[in-house]
């Protein structure tokens, strides 16, 4: 236990009036990442539940990690599939190793580093909350993503997402969107394109995504197979392609509470009404872009969804309906699921007020009649 | 003295339109992409506000209460019509990029604001310094954003190329969205967001 007596040996230098009392917060934070606190409270009624912040949280970095590897995999698969070579398993998991953990590298040391200071000037514990959004900024971002570019996303995101409005829990819409869609308006030319994709693509090989065949005037005849598409050895952003493991961190989040299977449901009804106007059938839809990966990942995040049982229902229809509106009938973009997210994020509220108003004007309707036959 | 200064010093930080009282947003908005027109726009806006806070002072006693609204807009309109007049003879490449938004000061609530707050209880040179003072407060906001608005997202300062052509060449790119609107909000917001603390004292 040489870990834990050195911990507590240095503990009283950064209890208020020690040395290093400002960096108070950062201490708290490794000490409760090292080893459980064993504070706990001593009176009024609790509900003791397994699922804290920090299980719930780590339960979806848990479930993105499915996502994690194959989208590494297909980092290195698709750079030796354009250049036309053919390599080992672990050669093409080696290359797509070291192209993913720079952006790793980048995103948790500029993201924590302002998650700290934020907590030391504010005298609050660091919490989880970047935990995940830091290990979903990488899996929707495209590969080539330039390192300083993704460093001010996170920057922007977790400052103007977060911080601005109290920090982790307090947010309007999702700091992880926030940074891609802060990406995507700022630095178009390395956010969408054919050349964005793959990583060190040879110049003669197409690296269009489906969504961006469709958007450039092709048809489903133009598409990669179902399969294909399904299994995600596809090009596209790192984490988005394999809908099938993106299913297995869904079902994960699902069976252990965590996403709400309602929003999924939704998104997926709005999706396919939507796709009815229109003339490429829903399964492509669903197959295509970030509309998976953003249905279970995104729209699902506690804080800012609807709250209410009948407000996610709306919420997720309108993301999975809109979605495919921003798809087909909008000219400036090819991808709309990000966009419909972050819209239906700053809706949630309102949603979830009229859902509570309309349940209270029911409820005192039902009052005043009864009131009413009992005189 | 040190009360009309007062007056001038006032609107620039602690009681500034923009960012204390929220008013002026929609052109604060509309003409900062770059420094000259917000530059420009600032002058405009400062001119208008004083001179028409000067001359209502001198009519408050003569308006009728229930007519004043209607008697405030000619003053400002007739006003505004002069600026406008101005850029077009002389400053024609600005008076086309700012376009609808110098006949637009007419509906700046800044303009309005002062007129009922301060012009028509107050005796004219004090009016005439407090359009003074609240023009150049919202003109000081407009030339911070559009600063950082035009640098970074045009790479440029009154059109001279000022980030150097060596940065480019290294991988960095202007910043679009900077050129869009929604940027100039998010950064009058956290220009309030760090004037804030600094007012609670």
């Amino acid at each position: 236990m040489g870990l834990r007596d050195y911990i507590d040996k240095i503990k009283p230098n950064f209890e208020p009036g020690g040395k290093y009392a400002r960096f108070h917060s950062t201490f708290e934070a490794f000490e409760t990442f090292l080893y459980t606190p064993n504070r706990v409270t001593t009176n009024g009624a609790h509900i003791r539940n397994y699922v804290d912040m920090k299980r719930s949280l780590i339960y979806v970095v848990f479930a993105l990690i499915p996502c994690f590897l194959f989208g590494t995999w297909n980092i290195g698969y698709q750079h030796f599939l354009s250049l036309g070579e053919d390599v080992t398993f672990w050669h093409t998991f080696g290359y797509g190793l070291l192209k993913i953990i720079p952006i790793y590298l980048v995103s948790y040391i500029v993201g924590l580093t302002i998650e700290f200071t934020f907590a030391e000037i504010r005298h609050e514990e660091v919490n989880e909350g970047y935990f995940v959004t830091g290990f979903l900024i990488p899996l929707i971002m495209p590969v080539d993503v330039p390192l300083w570019m993704l460093a001010l996303a996170v920057a922007f995101a977790v400052i103007i997402g977060k911080e601005v409005f109290g920090g982790s829990g307090m947010n309007i819409v999702n700091p992880a969107l926030l940074a891609r869609a802060f990406l995507f308006f700022s630095y178009p030319s390395k956010m969408t394109g054919d050349s964005v994709w793959i990583a060190e693509k040879a110049d003669a090989y197409s690296g269009a995504t489906p969504l961006g065949t469709i958007f450039n005037g092709g048809t489903i005849n133009d598409l990669p197979s179902l399969s294909e598409m399904f299994i995600g050895t596809i090009p596209g952003s790192i984490g988005e392609t394999s809908k099938i493991a993106i299913l297995i961190g869904g079902l994960f989040l699902i069976i252990n509470g965590i996403a709400s299977l309602r929003i999924i449901l939704a998104t997926f009804a709005g999706a396919i009404a939507m796709s009815l106007f229109f003339d490429i059938p829903f399964y492509y839809h669903l197959l295509m872009g970030g509309f998976m990966f953003g249905t279970i990942f995104m729209a699902t995040d506690p804080v800012t969804a609807a709250q209410t049982n009948i407000g996610k229902l709306i919420y997720g229809f309108l993301i999975g309906a809109i979605t495919i509106l921003i798809r087909m009938a909008n000219p400036g973009y090819p991808e709309g699921m990000m966009l419909a997210i972050l819209l239906l994020n700053v809706f949630a509220p309102l949603i979830d007020w009229c859902v509570v108003g309309a349940n209270i004007r029911k409820r005192k309707k039902r009052w005043r009649t009864a009131e009413r036959s009992a005189e | 003295m040190s009360k009309n200064m007062n007056l001038i010093t006032a609107p620039l930080r602690k009681a500034n339109p923009v960012t204390v009282l929220i008013l002026g947003i929609c052109s604060a908005l509309a003409v900062t992409a770059k420094l000259k027109p917000a530059i420009v726009m600032a002058l405009s806006v400062t001119v208008v506000t004083a001179l028409s806070n000067l001359v209502i002072s001198l009519l408050r006693k003569g308006i009728p209460s229930k007519i004043r609204i209607i008697v405030q807009l000619i003053v400002v309109a007739t006003l505004v019509i002069l600026v406008d007049q101005f850029l077009k003879a002389f400053m024609y490449d600005v008076s086309k990029q700012l376009s609808v938004f110098v006949g637009l000061i007419i509906t700046n609530c800044i303009v309005m604001g002062r007129l009922e707050a301060f012009a028509m209880s107050h005796k004219p040179w004090e009016s005439f310094l407090d359009g003074i003072g609240n023009g150049l407060g919202y003109g000081s906001i407009l030339v911070i954003v559009a600063f950082f608005r035009e640098l970074l997202g045009s790479g440029t300062l009154f059109g001279f190329q000022v980030i150097p052509q060596g940065l480019y060449n290294l991988g960095y790119m202007n910043n679009g969205l900077m050129i869009l609107p929604p940027m100039a909000l998010i950064i009058i917001g956290i220009i309030i967001w760090l004037q804030k603390p600094e007012e609670g004292k």
